[in-house]
Parts: structure tokens; C-alpha cells; sequence
């Protein structure tokens, strides 16, 4: 078995806890970290008492309407009279607050580190996407009316273009994962739908459709690292992370190449060369990349370097990202599926490598034996990559 | 174990507006200067960028997206910090730590003018329950806490006179806008805000961006003969409900720096640093601060009137003229108290300059209705 | 079968309209003043006079539309000031059905990155099309074909994005 003998201080996910996704949820933000974290500890076989640090992701500042949210929601974390940060990196802050949980073990300061990612969209009236409005550039930009869809399907349009990419192929993507999230039991929009029923949604943005795109959700996801020795005292199974990347593009978005995610290039790029990874495609058995929408499903696979450029279409027709296939992608259902709490959505992939990686997926579990699992997240004005890489 | 250091700083001016500049580019001036001081190429050596910010401080969502061409970061690991900007030096220390890090800029700002009704921000980040239809600004709820400060580490309002006229002294020669030369004529005719909370009490806002450049052990032997090193680092969340901080002190403080301390290998604190930079948003926080932070020698009355907390005295304290005398610049006060302990412990303070500092401590807490608090031990 | 357990209790606005739970709610609503700084403001001014501006980093040489204080690529500000003209050619376009607040509206738009003549290749700006049939759009005919902006009349201009109407083609799709 491969081990990282870079690191000084290994650092092993030892727990994970979900709450259910769902469209609304009657839990209050602070309940909702809650419990996930009381079931992510009670995985791990510990109380808040062992734990040293608390990290805690979410996305944009205001969907709980609360200026400093992170100050607010401390109680619910268990972050009473300890060390307790909020990171972002807008949608990628899922998979960033795994990373960061990383650090604070990795840099040998704490030993066992609870990490909470949640978001809770319901608030917001009359729809989440509102908000979004908001994440534009004030001058050049936001008084042209911009909304999130649009510059998705913008950078969408593009990438069909580029590498003549067809809506049906696009299309496979969502029919996949919300197959595979009849599976999981905390999943929002588990389906058995076909490529017809995608293309016959409601037309939001050409070519974005209602079911090429992941739902608004409210959930809450938690891991427990900690530092090598206290991993051989916990379980016998402990999941290394073995690398780490992150890489923020220019907010310029509209002067970026918008058919390839360079920003994910080099964070994958970082976390390979952290793991002594050096052909991503052979190497990583499974991965969770991050898919809000269908096509960034294949956009980040190739930006991963998991699929040659223009690529991922013809795995994913293939059937190689299938669960029972070469290199299942996305074995939870993902976004698309299991629901899309922003941060929470992203930390949610990480508990899924977590949990493939342990072989406890039941259902869910891939076909092939798997040893190193990768989960990515996006976010920002599609700007930012974040990477995890983690094995058995 | 490899250390950490801090090998450049740049900052703006502070001043009550900025409407020369929009947001970038004050990022821009600040990140400028401190590249110049570190002696670095951001675009070849930066490892990462840390900025500290809240999207409603901005009034934008999803803040860390505007942040990485101004600072060199482009297609680097770039992140921010829901926190104050030492929170930021905090995670960049520790990056430095894992090993696979060598040098982490470090960004924090304000531009508070730009905001038009300040309280209506302060007012977003109470409990929309429990807090928001009872208190709705920032000021009342500080006056709360002032009253159980002043009632449980027994604080006088001389003590504060004098804290309020020592930092107004010290910032003066910083050049800041907002010093003033106060007489206890001056501080008595003040008028109160809310009961016991009077105007002087309380540091004005002020624009600014601040960047600092934290090294390896390594990478600051390349740099510069004279690196500032960082010997520990604190920090602690005491609770998310604020009317449950009001009849309790400060504990969280005291957990922070006791980490720092413990890192830092510092027994007695008081005897051991040589000048402390702290929180003094609202005056009363200064001498609260002391006490937990156990630097008040276990009779803080006869500490201030002594004058150990001046420039001259045994400890000097927020050399700087701290938030009081220069204005709270949001997220990067904690910056602004780093800058100010940097250039004490470098012998660029000017006519404040302390006689040869070795070691300091800077420490902070983020704006109310938060209890985050972080700690940082300085040494040159 | 992990993930143990998932909690939660779901709702529906119709427990809400209805009664069953009840809420609190609240607004906000600040007014930001933004400082444009030198080069934003610059630009609108552009606008209003009825060009589009763009800086020129000359150690690299890249023209950057919207124009930057900063060039990415070299950390530095950029030099000078550089008419990119008001013609372009469409990177990406997409057909709109909806607003910013997710409501549909009635008559489509079409949204689309235009890359300026004047500026680096690949420096686009996002604009809406004006004149576009939406199945060229939708075939993907439209890209890379040539369109130059429609403004608005001069005493009708404010120093805004705006000010230009749209973009129009000016070849054959």
C-alpha cells in the first residue's frame, strides 16, 4: 500500500454525519451543525470534549440573514471556549473546510479537529437565487441584471462548442447521479429519469435546463480528523489525507478561457504532487467532483486531468463513470442528486470517499476494490478548485 | 520544529475616508509596499494568499472572489478568513507549519465609509429572535458589557481616562487622523452614548488595507537578517450567544493566550514581554484585556496610575495608540496592532519607540456582537 | 449503510401559508457608496463619450477590457490607456428565459461574452445581443461571428455598462 512519507504529521478522517438534504428543513442553522456533528462524533467514538479545534464552511455570508453568521452559529458547532474559524471560498468552501481541518492537524497545533460545513438556503424569500445577484461586480457588471444561471450557461455554451459536445450527452450526467442517490439515504432528488426528461425540462437558460441543474437545499455535513496517533487508537480503519489543493483564478471570469478550468488544473496539480500521484488517471480509483450542474461533472474531470480535454462526454456515454464501471465518478449521486446545501454539499463528497474508502456504502459502494478517492468542490464567479485526495 | 516568521508589512494610511481609491486598490497600495519590504516577487514566490473578511463589511456575497489579482494571487491558493485579520495570520502560521508552505501573504482592510448606515450592518449580525427586537445597535449592547467589565475587574472611569488619553498620546506621533491631545476637561464633557458608555470611549471607524508576509525559518534566512518570528499563536470562540458573554468575563481570551503562551514558553507573561498591543475597541476592553491576558500584576488601579502601561512605564501598552487613537478598521485591526508591534520590535517606531523590545504580544477580538479572540507572541 | 441515521424534519411553504409552523422574519437593506477609484471611473467616463476603454500592461502587453489597475500576469499597474474599439466577436452566447430572481419573462434574451477587436485575445465583456434570431443562438451558429455595440443617444448616457443598448451583428450567421 502507497503512504505519503512527505508529511511530518499525517492527518486520518476517523468519522463523518450528514443530516438529510432537503428543500426546507424545520431545523434552525446552528440544529442543523449540530447534528451532524453529534453523528459524525459518535462515528468517530468521541465527544466534544476531545475535540481540540472546531473548523466551520459555509458558503456566502447571508443566507441565514445574519451579518457574521460564524460568530452566531458557534453553540451549534460545540465551539464554546475553543479555538473555532470560519474559511470560504464561496461554493467550494465544502471541500475547502476539509482542507483546512487538514492544516490545523498537519501543522501539528491540534490533534483532533472537528470540521462543519452547513448551509441552509430555505431562508431566503422569495428564492436563494436572489442572492446571487449580489456576487457580481457592481459596476461593469450587475446592472446588465447578471443571475448565476446565466455565466453558467455561458461557460456551458462554450464548452459544448469547443469540443462539439451534444445536450444528450450532457444530459447522461444527471441521469447518472440521480440514479445513483436512490441510494443514499439523506438524498433530495434520488430519480429514475432518462435523457428525454432532461431535455424536455423547462428551459431556464439555453442551454441550461430545470434538470441539468442541482436543487436549492438546507443540510449539514461533519468529519473528525486526527493526527496519526490518535487514529491507531480509534479504528482500525483509519482514511489518510494524502493531498491537498486549492487555486483561485482571476475574477475577471469573462476574460478567462471558459471552455477548460485552469483553476482546477493547478489545484489538482498541488494535491497530486502532495500525494507522489503522477497519472491521475490510473491512479485515483474513484472520484467526487463537484457537479451543480451536468456538465461541470465532465468540465472538472478534465480540468482534473481524470479525462484527456473534450473527453468526458464519451467516458460518461461509455459508461466508465458508472459506479460498476473503469472510474465511477460521482457514486453518491452528488449535487445533482443528493441535493446541493452549498458548503455542505462539498463536505458531503469528502464523507463520501470517507465512507467508499471504509467500504461501508452499502448500496452505494463501487464495484471495483478502491484504495485512493478524490472530492472536489467549485465556487466563486467559477473561479476557484479545491481538491482533496484521500486513501486507504 | 520549523519556526515562522514575519518578513514584511505594508499598509495604507488610515484615514475616516478613502473615496480616492476604490477597495482594490488600497488592497493593491498595502500588498505593494509589503512585497517591497519582504523583498519578494509575489507572482513567482507567493505560496498563498489569506485575506480576512464578511461579505456585508463589503456589501457583496461571496467576498473572496474580488480578492486575488490585487495581491499577486492569480492562480494561487487563495482563501478567506470569516474572521479578524490575525485569525488570518493564525491559519497562515500554521500553513507554514505543515511543511508545505514557505511564504503566505496575509491581507485584512476596511472601507467602513463606504457603508452608509454602519449600524444597520452591526444590527444584521444580532439574533434575529432574541436579540434584534430588543437591542438593535451595536453601542447598547457594548454599554451592557462595559457595565459588567467595569463591575467585574473592578474598572474605574479613571482608569479608563487615563487608557483613553495614553493611546490618543501614542497615535499622535503615528500621524493619525483621529489623535487628539484629551485634558480630563475634554474626556468629562463627552457626552454618553448609552449609559455608562460615553463618546470617548469608543474608536471611531476608519479606512485601510494592511498586508503582511509570513516565512519560513528557511525562506526568512534568504530574506532578511532581521525577521520578526512568531513563538505561538492563540485563539478561541467563548460562546455564540453574546447575552451570555455579558455576565461572564473573558474567558475565551484567557484560553487563547494561555495556548500562546504555552507555545511560546512564557511562565509570567507580565515579567517576560516587553509591550503588548490589545483590544481596545471600547476603552474598557484595554484594562479588561490586561487582566486576562494576566498582565495587570493582580492590581490593575495601581498598574494604570502608575503609568506601567505608558510608553515609559514597565509594559507598555498599545504603543501604537491602538483603535482608540487610530481608528477600528474592521477585520484588519488585528493587522493594525501586528504593524504596530513589527515596527516596535524592529526600531521603526519613530519618537514611540521603545528602548531595544524583544519580546510583544498582540491581541484582538472580532466586532459585536462576536466572542472570537486571537493571540499572537511576537519576538525579534 | 453510511451515512447513519441523516436527521432532519422537512417542510413545506404550505405549513407555513397554512399555519402549521410559525417564523420570524426580517430585512436588510444598506446602501453601499462603492469609490469607482481611477480606472473604473475612467471607463464609464468612456461610456459616456461613447468608447470602450481598455489598459495595456506593457511588460506583457496584454489589453485588459474591463480595464485593471493591476495586470495578473506581472503584479504591477498597468501602463496605459487603450481604445479597443466597439466591435468584437461573440465568445459564448446564451438564450435567457429568466431574471435575476429566477421569474421568467416573456420575451427571451440574449446574453453573451464578447471578445473586443481592440483588446488581448480572449479579453471579453459580458453584454446582452440585440437583433438575434435565438436559433442561431441556440445552434451555436452565432459564435465567433463579428457584432459591434448600438449605443445609446449621447444626451441619454449616464456613465454606465448600459449605455451601450446592445450588441448587433454585422456579418451573415
Amino acid at each position: 500500500m502507497k503512504m505519503n512519507i512527505n508529511f511530518k504529521n499525517r492527518v486520518a478522517c476517523v468519522g463523518a454525519g450528514m443530516t438529510l438534504f432537503r428543500r426546507r428543513l424545520q431545523e434552525t442553522p446552528d440544529e442543523l451543525m449540530w447534528l451532524a456533528a453529534k453523528t459524525a462524533l459518535d462515528e468517530a467514538g468521541l465527544t466534544i470534549r476531545d475535540i481540540d479545534c472546531i473548523v466551520f464552511g459555509t458558503a456566502p455570508d447571508n443566507f441565514d440573514g445574519i451579518h457574521m453568521q460564524s460568530e452566531a452559529l458557534a453553540d451549534g458547532g460545540g465551539a464554546i471556549n475553543k479555538p473555532y474559524t470560519r474559511v470560504f471560498v464561496g461554493g467550494g468552501t465544502g471541500v475547502f473546510s476539509a482542507i483546512a481541518g487538514w492544516w490545523h492537524v498537519a501543522s501539528g497545533l491540534c490533534k483532533r479537529v472537528l470540521v462543519i460545513a452547513e448551509e441552509k438556503m430555505s431562508h431566503v424569500q422569495p428564492h436563494p437565487q436572489y442572492l446571487f445577484h449580489h456576487i457580481f461586480d457592481p459596476v461593469t457588471e450587475k446592472p446588465l441584471g447578471v443571475n448565476l444561471i446565466w455565466i453558467f450557461a455561458l461557460e456551458m455554451h462554450r464548452y459544448m462548442y469547443k469540443y462539439n459536445i451534444s445536450k444528450e450527452d450532457i444530459a447522461k450526467v444527471s441521469v447518472k447521479n440521480k440514479r445513483n442517490a436512490l441510494d443514499h439515504p439523506a438524498a433530495q432528488l434520488g430519480a429514475e429519469i432518462t435523457v428525454e426528461d432532461v431535455l424536455n425540462s423547462e428551459v431556464l437558460v439555453w442551454p441550461v435546463q430545470k434538470l441539468d441543474i442541482s436543487p436549492v437545499s438546507d443540510g449539514a455535513v461533519a468529519i473528525v480528523y486526527t493526527d496519526e496517533e490518535g487514529a491507531k487508537q480509534l479504528t482500525d480503519e483509519p482514511i489518510w489525507i494524502e493531498g491537498v489543493g486549492w487555486s483561485l483564478d482571476t475574477m475577471y471570469w469573462t476574460n478567462r478561457d471558459l471552455a477548460f478550468p485552469t483553476y482546477l488544473y493547478y489545484a489538482g496539480k498541488m494535491a497530486y504532487k502532495m500525494a507522489g500521484i503522477h497519472n491521475p488517471r490510473k491512479e485515483i480509483d474513484f472520484a467526487e467532483v463537484y457537479d451543480p450542474f451536468d456538465y461541470k461533472e465532465l468540465h472538472h474531470m478534465e480540468g482534473l486531468q481524470l479525462a484527456r480535454k473534450g473527453e468526458a462526454p464519451i467516458l460518461t456515454r461509455e459508461g466508465v463513470t458508472e459506479r460498476d464501471g473503469d472510474l465511477p465518478i460521482n457514486p453518491s449521486g452528488g449535487l445533482l442528486g443528493v441535493g446541493n446545501p452549498i458548503a455542505a454539499a462539498g463536505l458531503m463528497k469528502v464523507a463520501e470517499v470517507f465512507w467508499q474508502l471504509r467500504g461501508e456504502a452499502g448500496r452505494r459502494q463501487v464495484k471495483k476494490d478502491v484504495v485512493t478517492g478524490l472530492a472536489q468542490a467549485w465556487g466563486d464567479l467559477m473561479q476557484v478548485g479545491t481538491v482533496i485526495i484521500m486513501r486507504r | 520544529m520549523r519556526r515562522v516568521s514575519i518578513v514584511g508589512i505594508g499598509s495604507t494610511q488610515f484615514r475616516p475616508e478613502t473615496p480616492e481609491k476604490n477597495f482594490k486598490e488600497l488592497m493593491y497600495e498595502a500588498a505593494s509596499r509589503a512585497y517591497i519590504d519582504a523583498g519578494i516577487d509575489p507572482r513567482k514566490d507567493l505560496d498563498c494568499v489569506i485575506t480576512s473578511s464578511e461579505d456585508l463589511w463589503e456589501g457583496v456575497a461571496i467576498f473572496d472572489e474580488y480578492v486575488p489579482d490585487q495581491l499577486g494571487g492569480v492562480l494561487k491558493p487563495v482563501f478567506t478568513v470569516g474572521g479578524d485579520g490575525l485569525h488570518g495570520i493564525i491559519h497562515g502560521y500554521m500553513l507554514i507549519k505543515t511543511g508545505y508552505f514557505d511564504l503566505v501573504a496575509v491581507e485584512a482592510h476596511s472601507k467602513a465609509s463606504e457603508i452608509e448606515d454602519i449600524d444597520k450592518v452591526y444590527r444584521f449580525a444580532l439574533d434575529p429572535i432574541y436579540i434584534r427586537p430588543v437591542v438593535d445597535q451595536p453601542h447598547g449592547l457594548a454599554a451592557l458589557e462595559m457595565m459588567n467589565t467595569m463591575r467585574l475587574f473592578d474598572i474605574t472611569y479613571d482608569i479608563l481616562d487615563m487608557t483613553i488619553m495614553k493611546n490618543h498620546l501614542n497615535a499622535l506621533e503615528w500621524g493619525s487622523t483621529y489623535a487628539r491631545i484629551f485634558d480630563y476637561e475634554n474626556i468629562e464633557a463627552s457626552e454618553y452614548i448609552a449609559q455608562p458608555l460615553r463618546e470617548v470611549d469608543i474608536s471611531p471607524h476608519t479606512d485601510g488595507a494592511i498586508v503582511t508576509v509570513l516565512a519560513s525559518e528557511e525562506k526568512a534566512r534568504e530574506l532578511t537578517d532581521d525577521p520578526i518570528w512568531i513563538d505561538g499563536v492563540g485563539w478561541a470562540t467563548q460562546s455564540g450567544r453574546y447575552e451570555r458573554m455579558l455576565h461572564n468575563p473573558p474567558v475565551a481570551l484567557n484560553t487563547a493566550a494561555n495556548k500562546a503562551y504555552e507555545m511560546a514558553g512564557i511562565e509570567n507573561p507580565f515579567k517576560e514581554l516587553d509591550f503588548a498591543e490589545v483590544d481596545d475597541r471600547y476603552s474598557f476592553r484595554e484594562p479588561a484585556s490586561l487582566s486576562m491576558l494576566r498582565l495587570d500584576g493582580g492590581n490593575l488601579m495601581e498598574m494604570v496610575s502608575e503609568g506601567v502601561y505608558t510608553l515609559d512605564g514597565e509594559l507598555p501598552v498599545n504603543t501604537g495608540g491602538g483603535f482608540l487613537g487610530n481608528g477600528y478598521p474592521l477585520e484588519a485591526g488585528g493587522l493594525m496592532k501586528l504593524l504596530h508591534a513589527v515596527k516596535q520590535l524592529r526600531g521603526e517606531a519613530g519618537s514611540n519607540q521603545l528602548d531595544d523590545p524583544e519580546k510583544a504580544l498582540v491581541s484582538t477580538r472580532r466586532e459585536i456582537p462576536s466572542s472570537s479572540y486571537a493571540v499572537v507572541i511576537l519576538s525579534r | 449503510m453510511k451515512p447513519n441515521n441523516p436527521m432532519g424534519n422537512p417542510y413545506r411553504m404550505s405549513d407555513i401559508e397554512e399555519g402549521r409552523l410559525s417564523y420570524t422574519e426580517d430585512y436588510f437593506e444598506v446602501w453601499y457608496r462603492w469609490s469607482l477609484g481611477k480606472y473604473l471611473g475612467k471607463y464609464l467616463e468612456g461610456l459616456k463619450n461613447g468608447v470602450i476603454l481598455g489598459r495595456r500592461c506593457r511588460v506583457c502587453g496584454r489589453i485588459y477590457v474591463p480595464p485593471r489597475e493591476v495586470c495578473q500576469y506581472c503584479f504591477r499597474e498597468t501602463d496605459d490607456w487603450i481604445d479597443v474599439g466597439d466591435v468584437g466577436r461573440v465568445n459564448t452566447a446564451v438564450v435567457s428565459y429568466i431574471q435575476a430572481d429566477r421569474t421568467r419573462i416573456d420575451k427571451p434574451l440574449i446574453i453573451a461574452v464578447i471578445e473586443l477587436e481592440g483588446a488581448s485575445e480572449g479579453m471579453g465583456i459580458l453584454h446582452r445581443l440585440g437583433d438575434v434570431d435565438p436559433e442561431d443562438v441556440i445552434s451555436r451558429r452565432i459564435f465567433g461571428k463579428k457584432v459591434k455595440a448600438v449605443w445609446k443617444p449621447p444626451e441619454e448616457r449616464t456613465g454606465s455598462i448600459n449605455d451601450i443598448l446592445y450588441f448587433k451583428l454585422v456579418e451573415e450567421v
